[in-house]
């Protein structure tokens, strides 16, 4: 919406951008970086900070994929990180699965099962739109959470579930998980680019502007919402399962969480919404602030204070996240040395409406 | 007999979860702002009629004196320091905000008070009396009528005085009824006062009827949050309706069926109306529905 229509004052796209070498490499340091980091910090408490920085990673660009592309904000993604979760657990405990390496196979499974379960879920809810469909997403959350309560002949209730640890040695315990979600956080990131440059891409990000009028020019909205909603599950039930193995135990006060659904949302406004690498700085940043707060002061009431006031800081100051707006200081520097007027220059950063869930022709009008 | 019993006690404790609704659709049909916050708030107010009783051991319905006051002060401040600022894309926005503060409290009321439950006291909790074999509990009975007390103060405010006037005209069309003289800003801080004001009392017979801890919070501001969507967003009498019939139901559930599944309906009815209503049961569809 802040891009001109007189395109031709704009620099050319590699005007902005570093020259391809400097790009590709600096890429490569960073995902070598990540690739020797459990080999470089070998204390388990620090690779066990890795481990969930990976896991939320690999959360906030699913959930991206969905609600930072459509403007949809979902807060109750828990649902599949849950089922996640409980898929895992319960196939350990009823197929026989060996823990350990072969216990792994059931982490793509669970995906697999958490996209089952959005199919219907996300068909009911997309329905509705804006904020019902906000408040509606919690509701689902929390029909989960009793369900998981409740229905104790296949969950055991509050008891949770245990399923069996791999017996590796302690020091290097960590490593495997850490690779997985490594790998998944990879995966989620690629899918995220190859949905953002696709022509689904664009229809999801034309729903996020105006979903009626993305309608009228002839995109299947609903059925775009839903495959992106899918998506997005699926990486819930990869995370949800990678805890299951890690933790070894399923409650369903923690499978079925509201505070994840607050750091989902939080870290994704962090890094900036509906953009690619966003999402994962931002997960990457928060969550092991998190971690940290949480092995400093062990109760969680510290860190919710600090998430409470870091999001009521982000929504007021930039609400389209630090990596766009640091893009946009980029631009301008860029725009400023070539001496050529910057269309953006009084503008916020292109992504700064990304926040914007123009649903529908009637926007709040007060 | 047990069932109309639960028929009985689900009308009652409607009554007040009416109230809470009323201060949360009341925010809504004003600025269209969904007060996610709501729950953290009656629960704050809890904690305080809670802490004002055990020190001072004031009763807690002379405590609202204090509670009220300043929870319409909250209200009225986070309107000016939160709300208003938002410029661009004000209804998720200001959600999300509401949801960073209920987030904030929530952290708040966990450090002070810890986790542990707490119920309010007072002398008159356990009374009950029997009416055709029916056993009231006495607490929700005057649960009930101050409910309906501060729900009928709030129907004379909105249809009998000036204010309400501009209130309703700003709820019909805020853009109007700046056009006509209304500062929709100085009604909008009142409403979100009046909207955390009903949470006082919300909160103080929340904590009466129920022990509570901070989590509380997400529990009630999701059945709040049925309650309201049911009604129809902005509809003070919807949410009355539909208080009172999730509650029956909900009671009614655990006695025929099972404690356990009462709270897995009253979640479940949402989703069921929803989909053969997306606007609520009350709800207009067009301008405001959605």
């Amino acid at each position: 919406m802040t891009s001109t229509t007189f395109q031709s004052t704009e620099l050319p796209r590699s005007a902005y951008e570093l020259p391809k070498t400097v790009r590709f490499s600096s890429l490569a340091v960073v995902l070598v970086f990540f690739a020797i980091f459990p080999l470089l910090f070998t204390n388990p408490t620090v690779s066990s900070v890795g481990v969930w920085a990976m896991v939320f990673v690999m959360c906030v660009s699913g959930w991206n994929i969905f609600s930072g592309y459509t403007g949809y904000i979902a807060l109750g993604h828990a649902v599949f990180y849950g089922v996640g979760q409980y898929a895992t657990a319960l196939l350990m405990l009823h197929m026989n699965i060996t823990p350990g390496w072969p216990s792994f196979i059931l982490i793509p499974i669970s995906g697999v099962i958490a996209a089952i379960f959005a199919i219907p879920i996300g068909w009911m809810l997309l329905r509705v739109r804006k904020h019902t469909f906000i408040v509606l997403t919690i509701a689902m959350m929390f029909i989960f959470q009793l369900l998981a309560y409740n229905w104790s002949s296949i969950t055991q209730g509050s008891t949770g579930l245990q399923p069996a640890q791999p017996l590796w040695a302690g020091d290097t315990f960590n490593n495997p998980f850490y690779y997985v979600a490594f790998a998944g956080a990879i995966l989620a990131i690629l899918t995220s680019w190859i949905v953002r440059r696709s022509k689904f891409g664009l229809n999801l990000l034309a729903i996020r502007d105006d979903e009626d009028r993305a309608r009228s020019l002839g995109i299947n909205t609903a059925r775009s919402k839903l495959i992106a909603f899918v998506i997005s599950a699926v990486f819930l039930g990869f995370a949800g399962s990678v805890y299951a193995l890690f933790v070894g135990q399923v409650f369903p006060q923690f499978a079925f969480d509201p505070s994840f659904d607050v750091s989902l949302t939080v870290m994704a406004f962090a890094g900036g919404i509906g953009t690619i690498a966003g999402p994962a700085i931002g997960a990457l940043v928060v969550s092991s602030a998190q971690q940290y707060f949480y092995i400093t002061y062990g109760g969680q009431n510290v860190f919710l204070i600090v998430y409470g006031i870091l999001f009521i800081a982000l929504l007021r100051l930039l609400p389209g996240g630090v990596v766009p707006a640091i893009a946009g200081r980029w631009r301008n520097f860029v725009s400023s040395r070539s001496n050529v007027r910057d269309p953006h220059h009084d503008e916020p950063p292109p992504t700064a409406d990304v926040a914007h869930v123009a649903t529908g022709a009637e926007g709040g009008s007060n | 007999m047990l069932v109309i019993q639960a028929i009985v006690e689900g009308i009652l404790v409607g009554g007040f979860y009416a109230l809470m609704g009323a201060g949360l659709t009341l925010v809504f049909g004003v600025m269209d702002i969904v007060n996610f916050a709501q729950g953290a708030l009656v629960v704050f107010a809890a904690y305080l009629s809670y802490t004002i009783q055990s020190h001072l051991g004031w009763d807690p319905f002379i405590s609202l004196i204090v509670t009220g006051p300043a929870m319409f002060a909250l209200g009225f401040a986070i309107y000016y320091l939160l709300i208003k600022p938002i410029k661009t894309d004000r209804v998720v926005m200001a959600l999300l905000t509401m949801f960073a503060v209920a987030t904030l409290l929530e952290g708040v009321m966990d450090l002070i008070f810890k986790s542990g439950l707490v119920q309010i006291q007072a002398s008159y909790v356990n009374n009950s009396f029997v009416v055709f074999g029916v056993t009231i509990q006495l607490i929700y009975l005057l649960s009930f009528l101050f409910s309906a007390f501060l729900l009928g103060c709030l129907g004379l405010i909105l249809y009998r005085t000036r204010f309400g006037r501009s209130l309703r005209a700003s709820m019909q069309n805020p853009v109007a009824a700046r056009l006509v003289g209304i500062d929709t800003d100085r009604v909008s801080a009142i409403t979100l006062g009046i909207g955390v004001g009903l949470s006082a009392a919300g909160g103080m017979m929340f904590g009466l009827t129920n022990s509570f801890n901070a989590a509380s919070s997400y529990d009630l501001i999701s059945r709040l949050l049925v309650i309201v969507i049911l009604g129809g967003f902005g509809s003070i009498g919807g949410a009355l309706v539909a208080a009172i019939m999730m509650l029956v139901i909900q009671d009614v559930v655990a006695v025929v069926w099972s404690p356990v599944w009462g709270s897995t309906v009253f979640y479940a009815t949402l989703v069921v109306v929803l989909l053969v209503r997306p606007q609520g049961l009350f709800g207009r569809k067009g301008v405001r529905a959605q």
